[in-house]
């Protein structure tokens, strides 16, 4: 399980990077997205994968999975919710002032 | 347990919740967010002399027992620092209510500030290594806000850039994170020291130091500083000098946290390469000073070079190198923070950022002029000035841990930054003036009072060292002594 | 711009929109003990919300429920960090919750503690962010 976690991590990482790469901003969001998918699965593969029962009340299980990555995935998440909502929110506006969403295009002179 | 603690970080953001319900009433604004800001500074002095009583000061937040819940910390290093960052927030906010326009006022100007230091505050205080992420993110999205604010052509371009760098740090400080909590099993920083010392610093750990190193080193600027003249040089005056005195700083914060609390164990290693990094950062911080014409740039430039220079002494890792960095990042935050709000100040008054298009400012700006001649020396480390003993006890740090080219190069840029700051004040205020004050694009009216407030501390901090280094000794000692801290965390 | 015809999403739609108010609902109240919360609770509200936005336009909405979204995010939020400073006065360390259990005349034996305040305050942050993320982005056009 770990190694197939680990191949699709990498995978994610890889698409990520691609995409960033790329000169269009909305490929670029999309891009730091998947990334921080690939990151938040990390998160949870490094917590130990499928290590006993969910840690809540009235279980009978002796062991319990680790919750303390699954919280800190949930608070990535909320944060990366934000800040793709906000990169969208500014490259929107970026595409509006600007009038393009290519990077190369964007890099103007220094003096405006 | 000290609820004293949480309040830094409560105060501006339950004051700035409540001012965007307020969103009419400018006035209003200013006033709460000036008063709670200076709150946060009476907060931070109080924690200051309760750390020279009793020691490093802790809350356990919810009760929550220390290698479990989310501690808060606060040793005498974070509480200079946040009364440092009370005293640069309250002059950039005096002086933002004077230039930052009613356009930038009504779209949340102030909220989003206080919300930049409730960031700033809790990754200062925070002894937990996610939490510190959590608070790294609420000050950076604060300033992304704050660097687009306003929506002009060239805000915006650089807020794409620096919003996409600063979301790929984010990510390597995730998977940072992931990789500790696989290695060693928690995230709170004192019971990482701990599990680090027994387990022994071996090559996985460094290779994971090395990763938070990278980080941080993207965030405070350290050698990986490509995007920070774009970005500082973008935004309005008051929000440049904010991000000059307080954002790179969170991130050597981090820095000095974590490689002297967890990761000092192969200091040939990491600390050998904090220390090239910070060489590096000198000299190519050095020739951008020396090389552009341009205000903004040279200011920006001269940050970077701050930067280098502080890393030398957690480079040399002794006490004498320490006691010089935190009283150069106290000396940095105000001076960088005060050179910031001048030069922006010298740019609104001529219209222009280019040296070679302005002169004489002295005899209509006497006061501004004189101000930014003693900021100029004190940032150059001329002896009665803040910058001086800092200098001499990096340099002193630096020698005695034999890192003489390192001490050199610091010597050396000190140098060249005086050469960069006096062509901007030859080439601004002496010379010839062409400039009457009624052909001022700005005025300095209401401005000059942060600016003095600041170069006074500068001189005081210079001329009273006496009175603080003290404070800055028990910092010092603190870093050095990681059990300290983790007595105090572990105490309760 | 003509009419969509879109007479089945709006039936569905209002039939629909109330059973995942009471599912949010539901989820918000099993918190603590079982998976569930504010957080969630708060999502699946926005949810609803997204739909009736999708399928009547956003001003017939806003006809409708006239709540500033930004305001309800910032109350939740200032209620979930007033809970914390609640702890200042009875000398408890920030954010400390407690409960006890109490006989109500429905419910029976029931336990009310003050970490549900707290979930209140996330959920209301989580739906006005969500919404007023959603109508700012579709506003502009």
């Amino acid at each position: 399980m770990e190694t197939l976690m680990s191949i699709l991590i990498g995978l994610f990482f890889a698409i990520g990077t691609y995409l960033i790469l790329t000169k269009t901003l909305l490929r670029i969001i999309l891009g730091t997205s998947i990334i921080s998918h690939g990151v938040h699965l990390l998160i949870l593969t490094m917590g130990g994968v499928k290590a006993g029962g969910p840690p809540l009340l009235g279980f009978e299980e002796i062991t319990f999975t680790d919750p303390i990555p699954q919280a800190l995935i949930l608070t990535a998440i909320v944060i990366n919710f934000a800040t793709t909502a906000l990169f969208l929110v500014l490259s929107y506006r970026a595409y509006k002032v600007i009038g393009t969403d290519n990077t190369e295009k964007m890099r103007g002179n220094e003096d405006e | 347990m000290n609820n004293l603690l949480i309040l830094p970080v409560v105060i501006p953001l339950v004051m700035g919740l409540l001012m965007v319900l307020f969103r009419k009433n400018i006035t209003l604004q200013k006033i709460v967010s000036a008063a709670s800001i200076t709150a946060t500074g009476a907060v931070a002095v109080l924690l200051m002399i309760q750390n020279d009583q009793d020691g490093i000061q802790t809350l356990q937040i919810g009760g929550w027992q220390a290698p479990f819940g989310i501690t808060y910390a606060a040793d005498m290093f974070s509480s200079l620092l946040l009364t440092t960052t009370s005293i640069v927030a309250l002059s950039c906010l005096l002086f933002a209510f004077k230039t930052i326009g009613e356009e930038r006022e009504s779209y949340y100007f102030y909220p989003v500030f206080l919300f930049l230091i409730t960031g700033v505050n809790g990754s200062f205080l925070t002894g937990d290594l996610f939490h510190l992420f959590v608070c790294f993110e609420v000050m950076l999205i604060s300033s992304y806000v704050l660097l687009s604010l306003g929506g002009t052509r060239k805000q915006l371009r650089e807020s794409v850039k620096y919003v996409l760098i600063n979301l790929i740090s984010s990510f390597l400080f995730l998977v940072g994170v992931a990789y500790i909590y696989a290695v060693v099993g928690t995230l709170n920083l004192a019971d990482l020291s701990v599990k680090v010392a027994e387990a022994g610093q071996g090559g996985m750990l460094t290779a994971i130091s090395l990763v938070f190193l990278i980080v941080f080193s993207l965030k405070a600027g350290l050698l990986l500083f490509f995007w920070l003249p774009g970005s500082y040089s973008a935004p309005p005056t008051a929000i440049a000098a904010v991000f000059a005195g307080l954002l790179t700083k969170v991130g050597m914060y981090a820095i000095f946290r974590l490689f002297t609390l967890v990761f000092y164990h192969e200091p040939q290693i990491t600390h050998l390469l904090i220390g090239v990094l910070g060489a590096v950062t000198m000299v190519l911080g050095a020739i951008g000073a020396v090389a552009y014409g341009d205000i903004k740039k040279i200011l920006t430039y001269n940050v970077i070079i701050g930067v280098g220079f502080i890393m030398a002494g957690l480079a040399s890792m002794s006490i004498a190198g320490m006691t010089g960095s935190v009283f150069y990042l106290i000396h940095d935050m105000i001076i960088k923070a005060l050179i910031f709000l001048i030069g922006g100040t010298i740019i609104s008054l001529t219209g222009t950022s280019k040296l070679e298009d302005m002169s004489g400012l002295i005899r209509t700006h006497p006061y501004l002029g004189w101000m930014f001649f003693t900021a100029a020396l004190a940032l150059a480390g001329i002896p009665p000035l803040s910058g001086f003993l800092g200098k001499v006890f990096i340099t002193q740090g630096t020698f005695e841990a034999e890192y003489y080219w390192l001490g050199g190069i610091g010597l050396l840029t000190s140098l060249l930054v005086l050469y960069s700051i006096m062509k901007i004040f030859m080439n601004a205020f002496w010379g010839e003036t062409y400039l009457s004050e009624e052909m001022e694009k700005g005025s300095t009216k209401g401005i000059m009072v942060p600016i003095a407030l600041l170069t006074g501390l500068a001189v005081l901090l210079g001329v009273g060292a006496e009175g603080i280094s003290s404070y800055v000794n028990l910092a010092a000692e603190g870093l050095m002594n990681p059990e300290l801290y983790i007595k105090a965390v572990f105490g309760e | 711009m003509k009419e969509p015809n879109d007479v089945i999403l709006r039936s569905v739609t209002k039939v629909a929109v109330v059973i995942i108010f009471t599912f949010s609902i539901n989820l918000f109240f099993s918190g603590h003990h079982l998976p569930g919360g504010g957080f969630i609770g708060g999502l699946g509200f926005a949810a609803a919300l997204t739909l009736l936005f999708l399928s009547y336009d956003i001003e017939t909405v806003r006809e409708n429920i006239s709540l500033d979204f930004k305001k309800v995010a910032v109350v939740g939020v200032l209620i979930a960090v007033g809970t914390g400073l609640g702890s200042f006065l009875f000398d408890a360390p920030f954010l400390s919750h407690t409960f006890d259990y109490f006989d109500l005349p429905i419910f029976g034996k029931t336990e009310l503690a003050t970490a549900v305040l707290f979930d209140v305050g996330v959920a209301m942050a989580v739906i006005g962010t969500a919404v007023t993320v959603i109508m700012t982005i579709s506003e502009d056009r």
